[in-house]
């Protein structure tokens, strides 16, 4: 007897899939039901994904043959405690960004509801097949549905958009045909393509040269994807100029999931012991410090809100990249093994989202893009602008937030591995964290008047709708919330589970 | 040796007054008597509170409430109250109800903007200050200074002129660039020994003895306390000073700066250990630096116009008696660092409610155009006077009880040029009080008018009666009484179990 539960993998990705074309029948006769049918598919996803965590942390990993086929012929889903986490963030930002969407489409693209949803609906299908698929190509073939449906996306507001969109488009597919040039070899040397079957192929093989390469094209190939630096040229614009519940799930999901991808073929298929053959890590770790910098740098000399908060993405997937990197060096329980890199995926997605998310707030009401138009802003907009400092304090990482959780695990798992460098680089980039922040914060409650008369007219109280607020709270509040149950480790058997999976920890 | 432990929410519930009534500022925000209401009240409780524990302290108990265990392996968010917890705890909640009382006063007797942002804003730097004085272990003293350094924020750049603001960015680029240093020294430490929990003993001395690592680590810690606002990275505080008055007087002569001190004093002996300091000779290091600040900061004090910048050196050279008498490793030293915590408290709120009271009353700033003040406002300026001899260690205001123990703990380490340096500190002292207390007393205002022709014009009693409270406090707790009696058994207990005697 096969639990119902077993079956929820391939109906959370398939579901979305049927609902997206039923968005665009449905909507083509009564284009209020896109929401709707959105956000149905969307609950139902969500719930299932933590029937599946529940399953997978009590019964073991879930194994779904499609069609029944036995692989490595036929395609596999598996679900274990890596991408069952995953998995929740992702259906969860999803979840919080539609709730959001209601009222800013509406306003913001009024001609394109339907498409909107549908295209969201298949961008969330992409992003699910990435995360349930246990056969490479599989998952070439979702990152390809996801980023074609991001780069819609991205470009519906038009205009300038359309040039970021392009950009993305044209980095995306390179990145892409490298993901797929890896697999190629990878199959030349194996056979196979399910990923379970390659880890048992590949060892005899960790020293010839083909799937050495293929590890390099997959690691730029997803890189970019995952807008690691010096490859994140892509970015800012992109987030910049999509809507804004957009460029939450990019900044927040996306290019997580992305570096889901990656942890998944670099300790999956690739094992922890042909990591440590070559000092892949270390350049990863060594890069991601530079983007760290980079990141915060550029984003203090941005002056468009949404722009500064997309080059603090790329600061953050260093923090990602670089915990990813510490993960065999640091192996002490609650620091140690992934702990840091998949903290920081979840904490990343709840600052970035929110923050994200009250940025579309100030366009949507005012039109406000530029930081220096704020002024009195936390007088016109409390509730925003309240939860928008939350979050940017969080970024800064003041305790008890879920930044400051980011950041000490990191920092204890750089001192265990000895970088005391990298320590220098997380204290560094939280001090010009604050100073991006801080310029926003100061404009928005302690600046009094604008030099130029610029100033948006003068309205009192001018909160947006509740359907947009509501979801920024809940994403600010789990900021704080978030924060203290990592503390209270609520959240660490799961994490301790992957650890288990990949072997990373000492045995005490 | 380990104390009994006595298993109490005390210190949790003390810490949620200030927060519960944050929240409950922020919603009562449109009615100002019911929003004050909360404050006072949460004030009240917070005390009783803290009082309350300290029964069970000096009978050499500790308290303990940990709220998560294991946050990190052997490291539990929570409380541990000891003594010299209690004593910061003691000082800062008693001080919050008079500047309570006082900023009323003060807030609408000048009119201020954005009340309820201030009145939230001090609750919250409140539950900084508390949490950083229970605190049990220098991961959750970390949460707690941060939170401390966020909540000053609003209250420092208050006014919204480009000064405040650049007050404000001054303030947050010192303190948050130290919390990145307190935050490495943390890990550091953790990663080194394993725990980061207070000990009389200290914990650094449970591996073998590294020199030159821990004087690195040492030196992390001392810019991580920036608080404490020692010469060379002192000015912020004076810059600081833009801030409503009573901001001044809480924050910046108790709250903020002594948790920085207090941060100092916990590293130097709860977390080194005396012995460890010893060894490493770290501790004559830290009392000649602080010997430069108190110097120093005296110096430039004679040179300040404002009187809230003078009081800010101050300050400035005051808190680095504590540091200085810490320093000392001795015994009495050790005393009379612990001791100054509460009665420098008393002494410099005293001097800047007084400062607030001047500026509501006749709007003057400086130093200068005090002239004849003293028999317009004789009340506030005789508690001024009571202030500053205390600052100059005149018996019997209490300073000078700190003083002398201070200066003990020289003659027990020994070091005559300490002693001298204690000594030409004072001096200074009266150097830069003295003018001020002359001004306002024997100099008649140039501009003719009749010493007759001027009328008394107090500032409104919700502050004139604070500042007295305060100062005749500096008096009282010279003499044998129960209030004394505490605050002093407290610092005993404190010394008997860093294994100093005393």
């Amino acid at each position: 007897m096969v639990s119902l539960v077993e079956h929820l993998p391939i109906l959370i990705v398939v579901l979305s899939l049927l609902s997206a074309i039923t968005i665009l029948i449905a909507g083509w006769i009564h284009r209020r039901t896109a929401w709707f049918i959105s956000l149905g598919t969307l609950l139902f996803q969500f719930i299932s994904s933590l029937f599946i965590l529940e399953y997978v942390l009590t019964r073991g990993s879930i194994r779904y043959r499609l069609g029944g086929w036995v692989p490595p012929w036929g395609i596999e889903y598996v679900m274990d405690p890596l991408n069952s986490y995953v998995l929740i963030i992702l259906l969860f930002l999803a979840l919080i960004c539609l709730l959001y969407s209601k009222k800013n489409i509406e306003h913001e693209l009024p001609e394109k509801v339907v498409s909107f949803y549908t295209v969201y609906q298949l961008l969330i299908t992409g992003l699910c097949g990435i995360v349930v698929t246990g056969d490479i190509f599989n998952m070439y073939v979702f990152i390809e549905i996801a980023s074609l449906s991001a780069y819609a996306l991205i470009a519906s507001r038009g205009k300038i958009a359309l040039r970021a969109s392009f950009t993305y488009l044209v980095l995306g597919s390179i990145g892409a045909c490298f993901f797929l040039l890896g697999i190629g070899f990878l199959y030349a040397i194996t056979g196979s393509l399910n990923m379970h079957d390659l880890s048992l192929l590949l060892p005899p093989f960790y020293k010839n040269r083909v799937v050495i390469a293929a590890f390099a094209f997959i690691l730029v190939g997803l890189s970019i994807k995952m807008a690691l630096f010096p490859l994140h040229t892509w970015l800012p614009d992109a987030h910049a100029f999509a809507p804004s519940e957009i460029s939450a799930m990019l900044s927040g999901i996306i290019i997580e999931v992305s570096t889901y991808a990656f942890i998944r073929v670099a300790f999956s298929v690739f094992t922890p012991p042909f990591l440590g053959l070559f000092p892949i890590l270390e350049i990863l770790s060594w890069l991601a410090a530079i983007a760290i910098l980079f990141g915060s740098v550029l984003a203090i000399t941005q002056r468009n809100l949404k722009r500064m908060l997309a080059y603090s993405s790329v600061a953050n997937m260093g923090y990602i990249v670089l915990a990813l990197g510490l993960s065999l060096s640091a192996t002490t329980p609650p620091w140690g093994g992934l702990n840091p890199a998949l903290m920081h995926i979840l904490n990343h997605a709840l600052m970035k989202g929110c923050l994200f998310l009250a940025a579309g707030g100030f366009i949507y009401k005012a039109e406000l893009w530029d930081i220096d138009q704020f002024y009195q802003l936390g007088k016109k907009m409390p509730y925003t602008c309240a939860a928008f400092v939350i979050a940017a304090l969080s970024m800064i990482g003041i305790p008890p937030s879920v930044g400051f959780v980011s950041k000490l695990y990191i920092i204890l798992a750089s001192i265990e591995a000895k970088q005391f460098f990298f320590v220098a680089v997380l204290l560094l980039s939280s001090l010009l964290n604050l100073i991006y922040f801080w310029r926003v914060i100061e404009t928005m409650y302690m600046k009094t008047q604008g030099e130029e008369g610029h100033e948006p007219s003068s309205y009192s109280k001018h909160e947006i709708p509740m359907g947009m607020l509501i979801p920024i709270w809940i994403l600010s509040s789990l900021c704080i919330l978030m924060g203290i149950f990592w503390l209270a480790k609520i959240p660490m058997p799961i994490l301790d589970r992957v650890n288990l999976l990949f072997g990373l920890f000492q045995k005490p | 040796m380990t104390e009994p432990v006595i298993e109490s929410l005390k210190p949790t519930w003390a810490l949620l007054c200030p927060a519960l009534s944050s929240v409950l500022i922020l919603l009562s925000g449109k009615r100002p008597n019911l929003r004050e209401t909360w404050t006072i009240l949460a004030s009240l409780i917070q005390f009783i509170l803290v009082l309350s524990m300290a029964p069970w302290v000096t009978q050499g108990y500790i308290i303990e409430s940990y709220l998560f265990r294991d946050i990190l392996p052997q490291v539990h968010f929570g409380f541990r109250v000891d003594a010299f917890g209690l004593l910061f705890a003691l000082t800062a909640s008693f001080l919050w109800i008079l500047v309570s009382l006082y900023s009323i006063g003060y807030m609408r007797a000048l009119k201020e903007h954005a009340q309820t942002r201030y009145y939230f804003c001090f609750a919250l730097a409140i539950l900084g200050a508390m949490g950083v004085a229970l605190s049990g272990n220098l991961v959750t003293l970390f949460v707690f200074y941060e939170i401390l350094t966020i909540s000053t924020y609003p209250l420092v750049a208050h006014e919204q002129s480009q000064e405040a603001l650049f007050a404000g960015r001054k303030y947050l680029a010192y303190l948050l660039t130290s919390g990145v240093f307190l935050l490495a020294a943390i890990a550091w430490t953790y990663s080194l020994v394993g725990t980061t929990d207070f000990s009389p003993k200290g914990i650094l001395n449970s591996i073998p003895p590294l020199p030159s690592t821990l004087s690195i680590l040492f030196v992390l810690f001392i810019l991580g306390f920036m608080k404490a606002a020692y010469i060379p990275f002192h000015s912020w505080l004076p810059t600081a000073m833009v801030a409503p008055t009573p901001v001044s007087a809480l924050l910046h002569a108790v709250a903020v700066v002594k948790a920085g001190v207090f941060g100092i004093v916990r590293m130097v002996c709860y977390v080194y250990g005396i012995d460890l300091l010893k060894q490493l000779g770290l501790g004559t290091l830290l009392s000649s630096f602080a010997a430069i600040t108190m110097i120093g900061a005296s110096l430039f004090a004679i040179a300040q116009d404002n009187l809230k910048r003078r009081l800010a050196y101050s300050t400035i050279s005051q808190l680095s008696f504590i540091i200085f008498g810490v320093g000392l490793l001795t015994p009495m030293g050790i005393t009379g660092a612990m001791i100054h915590i509460p009665f420098h408290g008393l002494m410099k709120i005293t001097l800047f409610l007084c400062a607030g009271s001047i500026l509501v009353a006749s709007g003057k700033k400086n130093i200068s155009e005090l002239e004849g003040i003293g028999r317009t406002m004789p009340y506030t300026m005789f508690a001024f006077l009571i202030g500053s001899f205390g600052m100059c260690g005149v018996p019997p205001v209490s300073g000078f009880l700190s003083k002398w123990l201070l200066g003990l703990g020289t003659l027990e380490s020994g070091n005559g040029v300490f002693l001298f340096l204690l000594l030409l500190s004072s001096f200074l002292d009266v150097v830069y009080f003295f003018p001020i207390i002359y001004i306002a007393f024997f100099s008649h205002p140039l501009d003719g008018i009749k010493k007759d022709g001027q009328k008394r014009r107090e500032a409104p009693l919700s502050m004139t009666i604070p500042l007295s409270v305060t100062a005749l406090l500096s008096i009282i707790v010279t003499f044998p009484n129960p209030l004394a009696n505490i605050l002093f058994n407290l610092v005993k207990i404190a010394v008997r179990q860093l294994g100093g005697g005393g």
